[in-house]
């Protein structure tokens, strides 16, 4: 595989220096835009040749004086005026870096505190609903992204909080050399099950996540594993999944076991229909193993308690999208429709209310929910977007604690409305409002208005 | 007896399947060339002709620089043996995830098996300024290379050379193919240089900045464009500035390719009495241009039509 690769560099690199040889000598009387040109390129040579020279003197004087000048020093400010220069240096090989910037007023006319999906017990770390009310800074995020080596590639983003906290929210390698259909991840990514599931926030058609993902997934589940992609020797798109996780976050918990406390299977498959349509559906499961949960939820009484759950949960999701374009040309009108279903299933123990009567019994629980959401780009730059969902608590099984936390049968509901604007591929204004009967008994109307924008370096979209 | 037969066969039916799906399939089989656009497609299979079999990623009426990483895409890249794309940027938004979802080692960058035409070119309007508040810029340059027939010349020497590499037992043929294409190339050359004559001088407006290497080619002069940045639809009162400053041009006609939205440049002619040319822009792109030959005919022939008028 060595020798290939360095048979193809060496060719490539011959045929790119044979290139203005052969321009030379197919057109024998030289036009005068090419004379010029030739001295435009010529001129460039010698600026990119300068600038690298300069940054070598900078480095030398910069590493002849104490540390703290190397800083500075190894990022000489030299304007990339050709792509000589800019891809010339020592800044040549630093990895792609972007950041989305986001932010932006939300609105409710609930006190986003008394926020809950009713029937759902949710961990107090992946809260439900907004955030909170007001103008405030949305989830930002630094993304640096580069080839390792011939067999690899590595990526991280970092996202940066409204509440001042920093986390990892992806930071992988992955392999680009298995051949075969392999691909292999290893790391923190965000797990390939459902459609949204893997897909950034500054990616998503609506500022949140739907409910079915805030009340099965956590919002969106990522984990500390390895993931492994097959995809299928066949023209038809078939790919399969494996993951195997540490399972730290709901609906699985950190512990300090040795084997996996999670396991994903992904399967999608997808294709054309003529030259306007393209489709994409799958299944999924995600197994995640909980010790001592801490949940929160509201009781028979209406009260707030802290519960604990140790068990099992799997969730299946079901996931479809179809997008249309006028010939696969997106750049005037297209749409795009997606729903997914998620059902969990969860089994174990689970005590109730710990502060207070602190009882122990067998629990399982069948929920489920799902949304549909179309977006509709009407004319360049415009997109408007409907999505409606529903959650079914279904009838948990509580053992012991049946009478003090058995619910009724109230389906949470949401509907949203999506207004977006597109100055450019790298900025966006969204205007979302929302009518919000994720509680029982109380009607919460949202209105969103946020701003997302890219700067740097623009990682292409999956599909 | 039957039944125990029947079993059998159907067990190692199962079983050729399975090894059919696991094993990378024979390589005496035709080579797999992915070709991003439609010039490529054509280049490739006049290079290889029934040694390739060759799948085209987008169509004539698609911008090369909007299409989505989708699932038929992905499925025809993992099979691929050669990925032939204009490279220089064009592809920046779709073509990185379809390799990287691939799990086609044979075709990441740096292999024998990715092939960028734009690599083997000169490139014009290689920006000084890269900052996007001057639009979708590409750093390398701009990557509308194919309006060229010199610069198609250039790639199909390095793209045979490459054939050749990748399938080495057929080296002969895709040389003897290229010989072929090459002489009948620049026979096709000379004569649309010739017929192109009357062009050479004219000043014209561009919808979007993809005819760079067509006016290089043919001496014609671009005096304005109605895209007020590079890859930023033209608003109404950017048109009315174009029109403007078009006052004291003598701008003969407004070029737009096939993929793009013929309102701007059919808003100009309306109000400038400048005709709005549409050209294919790539195979398929008019009923005309069925392939790299007709691509260039059929160019200079609505060119031609459009100078011709008073």
């Amino acid at each position: 595989m060595h020798k290939l690769w360095s048979a193809g560099l060496s060719l490539a690199v011959a045929a790119q220096i044979a290139t203005p040889l052969m321009a030379l000598a197919q057109t024998p009387p030289v036009p005068a835009s090419e004379i010029q040109s030739l001295r435009e390129e010529l001129a460039a040579m010698r600026a990119a040749y300068e600038a690298r020279l300069q940054a070598l003197e900078q480095r030398l004087t910069a590493a002849q004086q104490p540390i703290t000048a190397t800083a500075t020093a190894s990022a000489p400010p030299v304007a990339p005026s050709t792509r000589a220069q800019a891809t010339a240096g020592a800044n040549a090989f630093n990895p792609a870096l972007s950041l989305i910037l986001s932010g932006g007023y939300t609105g409710t006319t609930q006190d986003p505190a008394s926020y809950s999906l009713s029937g759902f017990q949710l961990p107090a770390s992946a809260p439900a609903g907004p955030r909170s009310r007001g103008f405030s800074l949305a989830e930002s995020e630094l993304g640096i992204s580069a080839s390792i080596d011939p067999w690899l590639k590595g990526a991280a983003s970092i996202s940066l909080q409204a509440d001042n906290t920093v986390s990892v929210e992806e930071a992988f390698i992955q392999t680009t050399a298995l051949g075969n259909g392999l691909t292999l991840k290893a790391g923190r990514f965000f797990s390939g099950v459902g459609y949204l599931n893997p897909q950034h926030a500054h990616t998503w058609d609506f500022v949140d996540n739907p409910l079915a993902y805030q009340a099965m997934l956590g919002t969106q589940y990522g984990d500390d594993g390895v993931q492994l992609h097959w995809l299928a020797p066949i023209d038809h798109y078939l790919e399969l999944g494996l993951e195997l996780g540490r399972g730290r976050s709901f609906p699985g918990t950190d512990t300090s076991r040795n084997g996996a406390g999670m396991a994903a299977l992904t399967l999608h498959t997808g294709g054309d229909i003529g030259d306007s349509h393209n489709w994409r559906a799958g299944l999924s499961v995600l197994n995640t193993q909980a010790d001592n949960q801490a949940l929160t939820a509201i009781d028979a009484n209406g009260s707030l308690v802290n519960n604990l759950f140790s068990g099992n949960t799997r969730v299946y999701i079901a996931d479809a999208v179809w997008k249309w374009a006028p010939h696969g040309n997106a750049t005037r009108t297209s749409f795009k429709l997606q729903g997914e279903y998620l059902q969990s299933r969860r089994s174990g123990n689970l005590t109730y209310d710990t502060a207070n009567t602190n009882v122990a019994d067998a629990y399982s629980a069948v929920q489920s929910g799902w949304y549909l959401q179309g977006v509709y780009q009407f004319m360049p730059r415009w997109r408007v977007g409907l999505r409606t969902e529903r959650l079914d608590a279904g009838t948990p099984n509580y053992g012991a604690n049946t009478a003090a936390l058995a619910g009724t049968a109230y389906q949470p509901g949401k509907n949203t409305l999506m207004l977006d604007y597109n100055p450019s591929e790298f900025s966006r204004v969204r205007l979302q409002l929302a009518q919000d009967r994720s509680t029982e008994g109380r009607t919460d109307n949202q209105l969103y208005l946020i701003y997302q924008m890219s700067l740097g370096a623009h990682g292409a979209h999956s599909y | 007896m039957t039944q125990n037969k029947s079993t059998a066969g159907l067990g190692s039916a199962a079983l050729a399947l399975m090894l059919a799906l696991l094993l990378p399939l024979p390589s005496q089989a035709a080579l797999k060339v992915f070709a991003c656009e439609p010039e490529w497609g054509a280049l490739a299979q006049e290079l290889g002709g029934s040694l390739v079999e060759v799948t085209v990623a987008t169509n004539a009426l698609q911008d090369p620089h909007q299409i989505q990483a989708k699932p038929s895409l992905i499925a025809r890249t993992r099979n691929a043996d050669l990925v032939a794309c204009t490279g220089a940027e064009l592809e920046i938004g779709w073509l990185p995830i379809l390799l990287q979802q691939s799990g086609n080692a044979r075709v990441q960058s740096g292999q024998p098996g990715n092939f960028a035409a734009a690599d083997y070119v000169r490139k014009l309007e290689v920006p000084q300024l890269l900052d996007r508040s001057q639009g979708d810029v590409h750093a390398a340059g701009n990557p509308h290379v194919q309006t060229d027939p010199r610069n198609i010349a250039l790639v199909a020497t390095a793209l045979g050379a490459r054939l050749a590499q990748l399938d080495a037992a057929h080296a002969g043929d895709y040389n003897a193919r290229l010989a072929d294409f090459s002489k009948r190339w620049q026979q096709a050359m000379q004569r649309w240089s010739s017929q192109a004559a009357p062009l050479k001088g004219i000043e014209v407006v561009s919808q979007h900045k993809a005819f760079v290497y067509l006016y290089d080619w043919l001496g014609m002069k671009e005096v304005a464009v109605l895209e007020a940045k590079p890859g930023v639809e033209p608003s109404a009162s950017h048109l009315q500035t174009v029109l403007a400053s078009l006052k004291n041009a003598k701008a003969r006609m407004t070029l737009y390719a096939a993929y793009q939205d013929a309102r701007p440049s059919e808003w100009l002619n309306k109000n400038a009495g400048i005709p709005a040319v549409k050209i294919p822009f790539t195979v398929g792109g008019t009923d005309g241009a069925k392939d790299l030959f007709a691509l260039f005919d059929d160019t200079v022939a609505r060119l031609l039509a459009a100078a011709a008028r008073p």
